[in-house]
């Protein structure tokens, strides 16, 4: 399928970031979304993302500030943006929002705390990830930018 | 890009640069489905718009759900089916649901990231028609269609139960028939449904008063009065007390006025928004019959009114088609039926009645009467027959109708709907194309509705190329898909190839207005000429059309040739299907989504995957032409759809009937109507 070396570069980039478990199905979806008339739909997608969820990661930050906890609106937060971290496929993410809801309904504040921190690690980590990704599809040209198993 | 009620809004947004020509392109249903998407959640309403998007259903997009709900009220039969989050800031999900489902009874999809038993539950207590759990898939979107469907069936089920025996079994029969069929026809039904929704809307408010009143109808002569009354008046001064007073008819009362000309309103208003799109340089040929057929166009069932023209469209057919085609057969009885003679039109208003009192006020109700209003009074029996023919054609609107009735109708309806899926008025364009009388209803009825629009390319060159049956599939496709090609190039995005037959153009410009019909049929004595010359127009070559059509589609199935021949062809196609080039809006959604689908099926690929395109079109085309196979024994024609119900039957039966065997008659459930009837 590629058929040069950044083309490669950028499958085993891509590969990577589903293997190690950073990104799953939906993503695939995603980049089957992207078509001519949209050819940067996914980053645009996950741009969009990441503007959005900062809003929702400030906001549980501060409710975690506030003691005591108010679970149900940590919940709440924990909610919407585990669903904005699936529909773009970002799989640690998700799963870590899954077990901060868990704790939120079992009232752990500390398993909140500490949940919360994981969660902004792999936030950032996946963050950089796709970003480089991104660039690298960019310089691999077009052609490679949906490189995606048919 | 948030699309407004669906006029043509999608073209813009999906407008790509592969698509050389044509605008108007015919929606199928279920493409074109008018989705309003509701979800604080920017990211996922992104994707979701553009998955939908890829479904080829027409997406508007708000993150709150006051706006959204405000939206559906301002705009009541602006979209068809409603997907909203669960969890928003401003208003509860389900609060919305609630709304949406009193005001106005639109089928509406939860979705959530929450998977939770009791979230689910509770999505179901509250009526929402299904639940999709976060992050939601193309697979899961791409059936929302049936939703609708399911919608239309029961209000259509309601309809029927209330309806005459007669006029369940049709139903029945109806139902049976369509289960290929029921998507296609949903999208027609949809389409009239919307339409008359439109009409109803405005009418149900006034006819709602006269609910419990002794029904008017509105003869001819009484129409004649009115629209005398209110030209006297000026249009913008009368007051239906005024017009009361001027036509000074006992036993009318103001009710029945106010409500007639808030139809009458409603009917102008289209007529001028078709008459901007008769300059459309497509429909150019077809801009005189577009005028005569204004009026009839105005019928909600556009299909009924050419029906009603030509007439081969049986009164009642066209009523029950109206009436089908306004969309919900709840017809509110309040409102003042055009003076159709015929029993089934009034048992139908019957059913009507009860079942719009039954309903939650449904405008249906209304449009279903307006259906009525536009059927000519005078269409003799004949005509009425003819009609009944081209009812069948029409059968996509005519779903409900065929709860009223019109049994060969329904059957048609049933086929009909198939092969023109285009969401509104597109499915009435389609129908109005009846011509195909001639096709037997199981067969005709997708091409005809489609046929109608299809003839793309010049009867001519259709005819001969499927004539042969001993035709290499393969050549013949091509022989076929290049005929309409080359039309479509020259008329690009012009449905109405059909200019060489009168009243095949008239009849495809019917259907451009059919877009639009509000069911208003004010002008009976307009109709009533419309229906004359439609008579006229619809004599020639029905045949033709079908075949024309049932070429396009193999063609379009079969073509293997690049991309750019298959767009041009789904182009022809779906213009052929009836959009009539006069209806701008239309047509850019069809077009729209004709790219959308040519670019899903290249994109898929990455490449010009001939074979996907062709498995798209071939899909696309699939479901337009719904032909009844099994009945057509005939298997000359070659392979075009090799996994799909006989195309060669479908192809032999045109061809016979091109030859003068009429076997479809029998074969296809053309029910009491020989094909000699309608063959002129």
């Amino acid at each position: 399928m590629e058929r040069n070396p950044m083309g490669r570069q950028l499958a085993i980039m891509r590969q990577s970031l589903f293997d190690q478990g950073y990104l799953d199905e939906q993503f695939i979806q995603l980049e089957e979304l992207q078509d001519d008339a949209n050819p940067n739909f996914v980053e645009e997608v996950v741009t969009l993302y990441y503007r959005d969820s900062a809003r929702l990661i400030l906001n549980i930050e501060q409710a975690l500030e506030r003691k005591p906890f108010d679970f149900n609106k940590l919940d709440d937060y924990m909610h919407q943006f585990k669903g904005s971290s699936s529909s773009i496929g970002a799989k640690k993410v998700k799963a870590e929002s899954t077990l901060f809801r868990e704790y939120c309904k079992s009232g752990n504040g500390e398993g909140c705390t500490r949940t919360f921190q994981q969660l902004k690690k792999e936030y950032a980590t996946l963050r950089k990830k796709l970003e480089a990704y991104f660039q690298m599809a960019r310089q691999a040209g077009p052609m490679e930018t949906a490189c995606r198993p048919k | 890009m948030n699309s407004s009620s669906g006029k043509g809004s999608m073209s813009t947004a999906s407008s790509s640069a592969a698509w050389k020509a044509g605008d108007a392109v015919p929606e199928q249903f279920p493409a074109g489905l008018r989705v309003l998407v509701v979800d604080d959640d920017q990211t996922c309403l992104m994707i979701l718009e553009k998955m939908l998007r890829t479904c080829l259903y027409e997406v508007t997009k708000c993150n709150r759900a006051e706006i959204a709900l405000s939206m559906l009220r301002e705009n009541k039969n602006g979209f068809d089916i409603v997907i909203s989050d669960v969890h928003m800031p401003d208003m509860d999900g389900f609060k919305l649901l609630e709304h949406i489902g009193l005001e106005m009874d639109l089928p509406v999809i939860m979705m959530s990231a929450d998977d939770g038993k009791h979230v689910v539950m509770k999505g179901v207590t509250h009526g929402a028609c299904d639940y999709l759990i976060k992050p939601v898939r193309m697979e899961a979107l791409k059936n929302i269609w049936q939703h609708v469907v399911r919608k239309w069936k029961d209000e259509w089920k309601d309809f029927e139960q209330s309806g005459s025996v007669e006029e369940g079994d049709r139903q029945q029969k109806q139902s049976e028939d369509a289960d290929y069929s029921s998507s296609a026809n949903e999208g027609n039904w949809k389409s009239s449904k919307k339409r008359k929704d439109d009409e109803d809307e405005a009418e149900e408010r006034d006819d709602t008063s006269t609910l419990k009143k002794p029904r008017v109808v509105w003869s001819v002569e009484l129409h004649q009065q009115f629209v005398a009354a209110v030209n006297q008046l000026g249009i913008d001064k009368a007051v239906p007390k005024k017009i009361l007073e001027l036509m000074n008819v006992p036993g009318l009362t103001r009710e029945n006025v106010a409500s007639h000309l808030q139809k009458y309103r409603l009917y102008l208003k289209r007529l001028s928004g078709v008459s901007q799109h008769q300059s459309n340089p497509n429909n150019s040929f077809i801009s005189p019959e577009e005028a005569a057929f204004g009026p009839l166009s105005s019928l909600n069932g556009l299909d009924l009114q050419t029906l009603a023209a030509t007439g081969q469209l049986p009164a009642q057919s066209l009523a029950t088609l109206q009436a089908a085609g306004l969309g919900r057969s709840t017809a509110k009885s309040s409102i003042p039926m055009p003076l159709v003679d015929q029993r089934n039109i009034f048992s139908f208003e019957n059913p009507k009645l009860r079942f719009g009192e039954g309903q939650q006020q449904h405008m249906n109700n209304n449009k279903q009467i307006n259906l009525f209003h536009g059927i000519p009074t005078t269409m003799e029996p004949k005509q009425l027959a003819s009609l009944h023919h081209t009812a069948q054609s029409i059968g996509n609107i005519n779903m409900q109708v065929t709860s009223h009735g019109a049994q060969s109708f329904q059957n048609n309806s049933l086929l009909m709907p198939m092969a023109q899926p285009q969401s509104r008025g597109q499915v009435l364009n389609n129908s109005t194309v009846g011509h195909a009388p001639t096709l037997p209803s199981s067969m005709g009825q997708p091409i005809l509705s489609n046929g109608v629009a299809v003839n793309v390319s010049p009867r001519n060159g259709i005819p001969e190329n499927i004539r042969a049956p001993g035709y290499n599939p393969v050549s013949q496709t091509s022989s076929i898909l290049n005929f309409p090609m080359n039309t479509a190039s020259e008329l690009p995005g012009n449905s109405f190839t059909l200019g060489s037959t009168p009243g095949i153009s008239g009849l495809t410009s019917k259907g451009a207005f059919q877009e639009d019909v509000n069911s208003e049929m004010k002008g009976l004595g307009e109709f009533l000429s419309s229906y004359d010359t439609f008579n006229d127009l619809n004599q020639h070559k029905p045949q033709n059309w079908e075949i024309q059509y049932v070429g396009m589609t193999y063609d379009a199935s079969q073509h293997s040739n690049s991309l750019q021949d298959n767009l041009d062809l789904m182009q022809s196609v779906l213009v052929q299907q009836g959009f009539s080039s006069g209806q701008v809006n239309g047509q850019n959604r069809s077009a729209a989504v004709v790219r959308k689908a040519m670019f899903s099926a290249g994109d898929s690929t990455e490449h010009v995957n001939a074979q996907n395109v062709n498995q798209h079109l071939n899909s696309l085309v699939e479901n337009t032409i719904r032909v009844k196979s099994e009945r057509v024994a005939d298997a000359s024609a070659a392979n075009l759809f090799p996994n799909h119900f006989g195309q060669e039957d479908l192809m032999s039966a045109l061809l016979k009937q091109q030859e003068g065997i009429l076997p479809a008659e029998n074969e296809f459930d053309f029910d009491g109507y020989s094909m000699d009837d309608i063959q002129e």
